[in-house]
């Protein structure tokens, strides 16, 4: 049973960097649970000596040749950004104020 | 308005013969677009089309041989088009202009066919109605009061009400096979790991492969054979060759061994129509001569699980960039981590939240090892048991959803039922598994989608299985 509790969830939001209103907090309180319950079933499964797949394919590490290509153009790229300054992203001080 | 020829083969065959042009049929299929009433486009790309369809038949009065030349087709956008719009169905993706095209993108513009434009979609490809779009539902052509199934509803809508002559989906859990399924085409999710996902916004990345959608199987046989083959640019592709995907479209099921599991007909909720559908389906294979063996996949009832573990918690991490800094919506806060709080707030709808909640607290501590880590030795055993129940036959034949298209708004309040409609199609994706829907009739004047499944790497007989059944199929008169 780990039917999941407000706290929980807002404390999960604030990791996933979500805002969430009360109403939407409630809500998915009870949503969750459900889910969660359903996804509990598989404690009930043995998988001792089971290796975990991460992904189906036969390859990994997959290289290519490290050769220089030309980078999108900037103009292109900035185009798309909410603050831009000079040919930088403009961000807030990423520490937060004590 | 002139109506678009049925299938993308006669459409090739018509320009061949000049009875029509790629221009006229990007014309047709623009002013179909515009007038769809299903909101299956988010949108229409009307000069990029006829520029598109100029191009193509200059190459065409050149004798240029490439069967999608001068063909009109739709993109989910989620599907990155560059200098057109592209919106995953999200309002934090709000004005969001991609500088490069997605590798499936550049290969058809290479083949020469010609993009219409953007269709709908469940936000982020999340969602199994097409209910969670930020830019509204979509509605089934058949009966509009019904959705289209999702996530890539708006690409099954566009080839099923005839604005176009294919499409492109993604499948995470079943996200083209059941739109295609409850609107009547054919939608395809091929060998995870076929088809490059450079410049497909990510979903959940170890399930998710784009595919297509068409009128008939050799349509999307077709496509694939554009979409195929290794791009550099994408790390998690398999050097493997397409072979002739078309080689045995004509070659009838006679001989082959068709593997019926148990538990994808012993399901609470299928509706004795559909069962019944694909029951006589399965029969006129056999009458066809294939032979049909009882097989039996275990861990099927884990498959919802797993995904609805895997799935989320892939996405968490995926959606992670959008923080309101390089695109897309922002809203400013009072520092940095208050302004990615409040844009993701405002930018992602409720089932998107729901499932990056969920996905982060199956990673967290504490619950990692019972959650995520758990779900991926499951995910183990499943593909365990697909490979060898293939050991012993050529393909599987199943429903591709327990129902027909319902109500718009009948599941909306309850995820988990929502989330149920995908449990013959999802054990498909953890597996990495090629899999196929075609109509197999009708049932309360709704279609009915048989899905056929095949091994690793063996879209051709996938394609060969499904269109062997596709001229038996009963030829019932849909609701529209």
């Amino acid at each position: 049973m780990s039917t999941i509790d407000r706290a929980t969830v807002e404390k999960v939001a604030g990791l996933a960097r979500i805002a969430l209103t009360e109403a939407e907090v409630a809500r998915f309180t009870d949503q969750l649970s459900v889910v969660l319950d359903a996804v509990d079933r598989l404690r009930a499964v043995d998988t001792s000596d089971v290796p975990p797949t991460a992904s189906i394919l036969p390859t990994f590490d997959v290289m290519r040749a490290d050769e220089p290509e030309p980078s999108l153009p900037l103009e292109d790229v900035f185009r798309n950004a909410p603050l831009r300054e000079g040919d930088l992203f403009r961000v807030q001080t990423p520490l937060e104020e004590r | 308005m002139n109506a678009l020829p049925r299938t993308v083969s006669e459409a090739a065959a018509a320009l061949r013969r000049r009875q029509t042009s790629a221009v006229e049929l990007a014309e047709a299929a623009v002013a179909k677009a515009q007038g769809d009433r299903y909101n299956a486009w988010i949108h229409v790309a009307g000069d990029h089309a006829v520029a598109q369809a100029r191009a193509a038949d200059e190459r065409l009065a050149r004798g240029d041989g490439s069967p999608l030349l001068g063909i009109p087709w739709a993109c989910k956008d989620i599907i990155g088009t560059k200098g057109i719009e592209t919106t995953a169905g999200s309002r934090i993706l709000d004005g969001y202009v991609p500088p490069y095209s997605a590798t499936v993108v550049e290969r058809l513009d290479e083949a020469g066919a010609v993009m219409i434009g953007k269709t709908n979609l469940d936000e982020f490809a999340m969602g199994s109605s097409n209910e969670n779009s930020a830019f509204g539902p979509v509605k089934n052509p058949h009966d509009a009061a019904r959705v289209p199934g999702g996530s890539s509803g708006g690409s099954a809508v566009a080839v099923a009400a005839g604005e176009t002559l294919f499409a492109l989906g993604t499948d995470t859990g079943g996200s083209i096979r059941q739109p295609a399924a409850l609107t009547g085409v054919v939608g395809m999710k091929p060998t995870y790991g076929r088809v490059s996902r450079y410049g497909v916004v990510a979903f959940a990345s170890s399930l998710d492969q784009v595919g297509p959608f068409a009128t008939d199987v050799e349509g999307c046989a077709i496509v694939c054979e554009a979409l195929f083959g290794k791009d550099p640019r994408d790390a998690t592709m398999v050097e493997r060759p397409t072979g002739d995907l078309r080689a045995g479209l004509r070659r009838g099921v006679r001989g082959l061994r068709l593997g019926l599991p148990r538990e994808y007909f012993e399901v609470k909720g299928m509706e004795p129509g559909v069962e019944r559908r694909v029951r006589e389906a399965i029969r006129a294979l056999e009458r066809d001569g294939a032979e049909l063996v009882d097989v039996s996949l275990p861990s099927t009832d884990h498959g919802l699980a797993v995904y609805y573990l895997i799935q989320p918690a892939e996405a968490s991490a995926n959606l992670a960039r959008y923080d309101g800094v390089r695109y897309g919506l922002r809203v400013e806060g009072r520092d940095l981590v208050d302004t990615y709080r409040r844009t993701r707030g405002a930018g992602f709808g409720a089932e998107v939240k729901r499932r990056l909640i969920l996905g982060t607290y199956a990673l967290s501590a504490g619950y990692y090892d019972a959650y995520y880590a758990k779900a991926q030795k499951v995910r183990t055993l499943i593909k365990k048991e697909f490979e060898d129940v293939f050991s012993r036959v050529d393909a599987l034949v199943t429903p591709t959803s327990s129902t027909v298209a319902f109500p718009i708004g009948a599941k909306t309040n309850d995820p988990l039922a929502m989330y149920l409609n995908d449990v013959f199609t999802l054990p498909v994706n953890i597996a990495g598994l090629p899999g196929l829907s075609l109509p197999c009739g009708v049932s309360e004047g709704l279609p009915v989608g048989l899905q056929v499944i095949a091994n690793y790497y063996d879209e051709a007989m996938l394609f060969r299985v499904a269109a062997a059944y596709e001229p038996l199929a009963p030829k019932e008169a849909l609701a529209a």
